[in-house]
């Protein structure tokens, strides 16, 4: 038990100055938003939906006030509520992604690269066609079609981002499934009788899922950036259905040329938050897995003085 | 110089441009495919609520949806070939037209972003990568970070509320009306045709209009740049030649240049190119947020629109478009890297 | 290979030494603690005089030939005094002592390939380094040096304009060496010069560095870990273990006559062909954070006393001139009473082999 906690603390322990400030705050960012998801109905005031309180309706546009903390935007919601709610909704899409991109990417990497032939040419042919193509028009062409068949919904959202991001899944399993079925364990273990899939399961599996923490930390940033375009494209999930700020963002830049600033900056902000906590997580654990490039944190050298047991400068023999 | 190294050169080229043909194959495919995924048939999906059965049933056959499946990918990649991209269903354009009319807008958008990215992000790179753990290597990478998670339509929402209106610079459309005018269509890119015509309050409008789009667009590029920039910089300067240049005692900023900025240069020109495929999604959002005529915005209003027809003329073209540039990029490496001739 | 133990005369002139270094220490920062990969090092160095450094991996060999060019990472400190043409270069500015890189002091590295910039020609790989110490020298000028010295490692003037990568693994040690040599420095450090290099390059190699003396008037410190080369190419030797140099003399002299049992065991390991079983030392080096009491040896030396585990061996002039650090060599009053005892070895297990 204790050596996990020692294995997770290594990136923090380990590493010096700049990486790990960057973890840290990371961590924290991240954190934050996480516990907004998690306790959005306790922690919002009102619910994403909701244009009225007690009887009374909520202004429409309304300044930031005592009352509504972000303001209020042009359908009477509350904007602070939509973005703790939009918390709770990016991190919904985000995980349902990385799940389906983890639980398809990762099998067939590990497949696809154990067993070689033309399955292994052909998904990769196909998985590289994906991964050139621009992400974001694969999103909104996926998110299009998808939309006709499961409707706005966060599923449908999540798909199409899964799509995007299994290339990246598949790409590095696969790279770490060559390297590491050409072990002499490996060998051994198919000299002795066990089966692939034992193969596979036990001695590929978990060298391959080291290095799906960094890659899903970085997707997700990435993810939420997607989730937030479509939504402000007005592809994703609508705005009776649940909070998302990038959707809320596309009617703020209606709003802007009134003068209106709050129904903009504040979900704006969440997610540039949100992105760089992410980010800075991400890029903090590279920095510390690398290790290439990582900088630890050396002890400094004392020397004791000189004691001169040599006979000074004397001819060389 | 006799040397075989240079001569290698116009055979590489050669063998990168034969192998766009099988790439572009893979990808028009996969658009294909994918756009065949969802049930029902195209152009129900589109102007099911427009036109009656029979009208529909007529289009549909006009359009060649009846045929066998086979037969319409048939029909797609031999018609992708003579460069006929299809037609829309809402209004009946050649799609072809319709690029013609609004590529050379989204062009010229993502070339001046592409510009801001690599005059203000390499640099940037280059010096947080070489004095690394400094406050400019902080200072660079936050910037490169937020840079990188402000979304595009955030940063056009600032900037059209506290930066347009004090600078008086315009938020929507690529021209004012009257340049769009008078300056004459030439290459169909106003920003090339404003420039051939000469006229100088005509180019000052174009480019006031270009500038915060290209800014925004420029500065999510950025971001990827620097970090890219800035960890092959941390590999360079820990390279053994670089160690070497410091035994011959080489001085430091010149093994800082000639030594460690080229060479972490290399490796970043061929992932730079590819980052053409990530302003292209950018420009989307970018031609909406600022109403910026493009490519981006036909699609957008398309897909609205179910506009099958449209939806797979310009996914097509662009996704060529990423396959030729990725040559090019090829090619340019080549040209850069005396090792990859080889 | 077989040892050749025929004199090799040095340059006569009796001069002041190149190089004059006197308890150097070279400690790295780890997170463990400090390293102390060199730990009182001294030695001298005439002109023209090539001197072998040996030892096993890990013995501070590499650490002191980068330690006297300046080539340490971060955390790593450097202490003694090394008098170079009579200025001890450790106590210059960093500025001043990095000015002496490439004109006065030059290295040879281990591994040709990666030494090069992928992306320079050797032309401008010479034009650089010759015109940062004499920037007052014509294009042409440049280029006759180069290709002079070029020449003299074998390499036509036809390949001074290609590229790294379209050398051979010796023909690039040969422009590294040519590289380090243009300048005419005093003092070349050679770390490794051969190791990445087959047996057939390496002998060339060595004759090159063999015939440097008589070329360019260099002294040279040969490290490496192979017996055989110190042989042919080197005046003097120094064995390295540990840290210290246990023992330094004339190569036909100390391999005659070797007083340390570390340079015993070392000439018994190598291979030649006369060779019928294996010999190997037991044992591994010691752990350089935290080395042994007394004679870092005295844990795998099969001539161990009581003595040398708990007191520091004294530094004396062997037999046969030089310097050796050996309690079986004296001196004998230092010795305790019961200090001549065999020590009483504990049992290496097999994790300690390892």
């Amino acid at each position: 038990m204790r050596g996990i906690f020692r294995t997770l603390a290594r990136p923090f322990t380990e590493t010096a100055g700049l990486a790990r400030w960057m973890l840290v705050a990371g961590v924290i960012l991240t954190g934050f938003f996480v516990v907004c998801a998690v306790f959005a109905p306790w922690v919002a005031p009102y619910g994403f939906a909701q244009s009225s309180a007690h009887g009374v309706q909520f202004p429409k546009l309304g300044h930031p006030s005592s009352d509504h903390w972000f303001g209020t935007d042009r359908l009477f919601f509350d904007v602070l509520s939509r973005v703790i709610w939009g918390a709770r909704t990016a991190l919904e899409v985000v995980i349902l992604s990385i799940f389906v991109c983890v639980v398809l990417g990762v099998p067939l990497g590990i497949v696809s690269g154990f067993y070689g032939g033309w399955l292994d040419r052909i998904l990769v042919l196909v998985m590289d066609a994906l991964y050139a193509f621009p992400s974001f028009l694969l999103a909104i062409v996926f998110s299009f079609l998808l939309t006709n068949l499961l409707g706005g919904t966060v599923l449908a959202v999540s798909l199409s981002l899964s799509v995007i991001y299994i290339p990246q899944y598949f790409r590095v399993v696969r790279n770490t499934t060559l390297s590491a079925k050409e072990a002499t364990y490996v060998e051994a273990a198919r000299a002795i009788g066990a089966s692939d899939f034992a193969i596979m399961r036990r001695y590929l599996f978990g060298n391959v899922i080291q290095s799906v923490p960094v890659l899903g930390t970085l997707n997700a940033a990435d993810a939420i950036l997607t989730l937030a375009g479509l939504g402000f494209l007005g592809l994703g999930i609508q705005s009776t259905d649940a909070a998302e700020w990038g959707h809320d963002l596309n009617r703020a830049l209606a709003d802007a040329g009134g003068g209106v600033w709050w129904t903009g900056l504040y979900p704006g902000l969440a997610i540039v938050l949100l992105v760089t906590g992410l980010t800075l997580v991400g890029e903090g654990l590279n920095e510390t897995l690398n290790p290439t490039l990582r900088r630890r944190r050396l002890l400094p050298v004392i020397m004791p003085p000189r004691e001169s047991a040599t006979p000074q400068h004397e001819e060389p023999s | 110089m006799a040397r075989a190294g240079s001569g290698s050169l116009p055979r590489y080229i050669l063998q990168r441009i034969l192998l766009v043909i099988p790439m572009i194959w893979v990808i028009l495919t996969l658009v294909f495919v994918v756009l065949r995924v969802a049930p029902g048939d195209p152009v129900s999906a589109a102007l099911g609520g427009k036109l009656n059965p029979q009208a529909l049933e007529q289009r549909r056959q006009a359009l060649g949806f009846n045929r066998p499946l086979i037969a319409q990918y048939w029909d797609y990649l031999s018609s992708v070939m003579h460069l006929d991209f299809g037609t829309t269903f809402s209004d009946n354009q050649p799609v072809l037209r319709v690029i013609r009319d609004n590529g050379g807008a989204t062009l010229s958008l993502t070339l001046s972003a592409f510009v801001i990215a690599l005059v203000v992000g390499i640099p940037l790179g280059l010096v947080a990568g070489r004095y690394r753990d400094s406050v400019s290597d902080v200072v660079i990478r936050l910037f490169g970070i937020i840079s990188y998670a402000a979304p595009i339509f955030f940063v056009g929402f600032l900037l059209q509320v506290y930066v347009a209106e004090p600078l008086g610079l315009p938020t929507s459309g690529d021209a004012s009306p009257i340049t769009i005018f008078e300056v004459k269509p030439r290459t169909h890119i106003l920003l090339f045709d404003v420039f051939l015509s000469g006229n100088g309050t005509a180019i000052e409008d174009v480019l006031k209009h270009l500038l915060l789009p290209a800014v925004t667009l420029g500065l999510l590029i950025c971001g990827v740049f620097i970090r890219l920039v800035r960890v092959n910089m941390l590999m360079t300067m820990q390279a053994d030649y670089v160690e070497a240049a410091e035994a011959r005692g080489i001085q430091r900023g010149k093994v800082t240049w000639r030594h460690a900025f080229r060479n972490a240069l290399v490796p970043v020109i061929t992932v730079v190119g590819l980052q053409f495929a990530l302003l292209l999604g950018g420009a989307v959002l970018t031609e909406t947020t600022f109403n910026w005529p493009g490519l981006g915005q036909k699609l957008v209003f398309y897909i609205n629109n179910r506009d099958y027809g449209a939806v797979q003329g310009i996914v097509t073209v662009f996704a060529i478009a990423v396959v030729l540039i990725s040559v090019l990029v090829d090619i340019i490496n080549a040209l850069i890297d005396p090792r990859v001739r080889f | 290979m077989t040892i050749d133990l025929t004199d090799q005369p040095v340059t006569s002139l009796p001069q002041e030494p190149v190089i004059s270094a006197r308890d150097v220490r070279v400690w790295y920062g780890t997170t463990r603690g400090a390293i102390r990969a060199v730990d009182g090092v001294s030695f001298d160095l005439a002109p023209g005089e090539t001197l072998g450094l040996v030892g096993e991996s890990g013995c501070g060999k590499s650490t002191l030939g980068r330690g006297l060019m300046g080539l340490l990472p971060d955390g790593a400190k450097r202490d003694g005094e090394v008098l170079f043409r009579g200025q001890d270069i450790f106590k210059l500015s960093p500025k001043a002592a990095y000015r002496l890189r490439g004109a006065e002091l030059g290295m040879i590295f281990q591994e040709p390939l990666t030494r090069l910039n992928p992306l320079m020609r050797i032309s401008q790989h010479f034009e650089e380094t010759i015109k940062q110490h004499e920037p007052r020298l014509s294009k042409d000028e440049i280029r006759d040096r180069a290709l002079e010295v070029l020449r003299l490692m074998g390499i036509p003037p036809t390949r001074y304009r290609s590229y790294p990568h379209e050398f051979s693994g010796g023909m690039r040690q040969r422009l590294m060496i040519a590289l380090a040599l243009v300048l005419r420095p005093a003092f070349v450090v050679a770390d490794e010069p051969t190791t990445a290099l087959d047996v057939l390059v390496e002998a060339q190699i060595v004759q090159i560095l063999n015939d440097l003396r008589r070329n360019f008037q260099t002294s040279l410190l040969l490290i490496t870990h192979n017996v055989g080369i110190v042989a042919e190419a080197c005046d003097r030797v120094a064995v390295m273990y540990a840290g210290r140099i246990v023992e330094q003399g004339k190569v036909a002299d100390v391999f005659k006559n070797p007083q340390h049992p570390y340079t015993r065991e070392l000439l018994r390991s190598t291979i030649s062909l006369s060779t019928t079983g294996l010999h190997y030392i037991e044992g591994a080096p010691p752990d350089l954070v935290d080395p042994p009491d007394g004679c870092r040896f005295h844990p795998r030396c099969p001539e161990a006393m009581n003595v040398c585990a708990s007191k520091n061996p004294v530094n004396l002039e062997r037999p046969g001139g030089g310097r050796v650090e050996c309690w079986l060599v004296g001196p004998e009053d230092e010795i305790p009473a019961d200090g001549k005892q065999p020590l009483k070895q504990q049992e290496l297990t097999v994790a300690d082999e390892a």
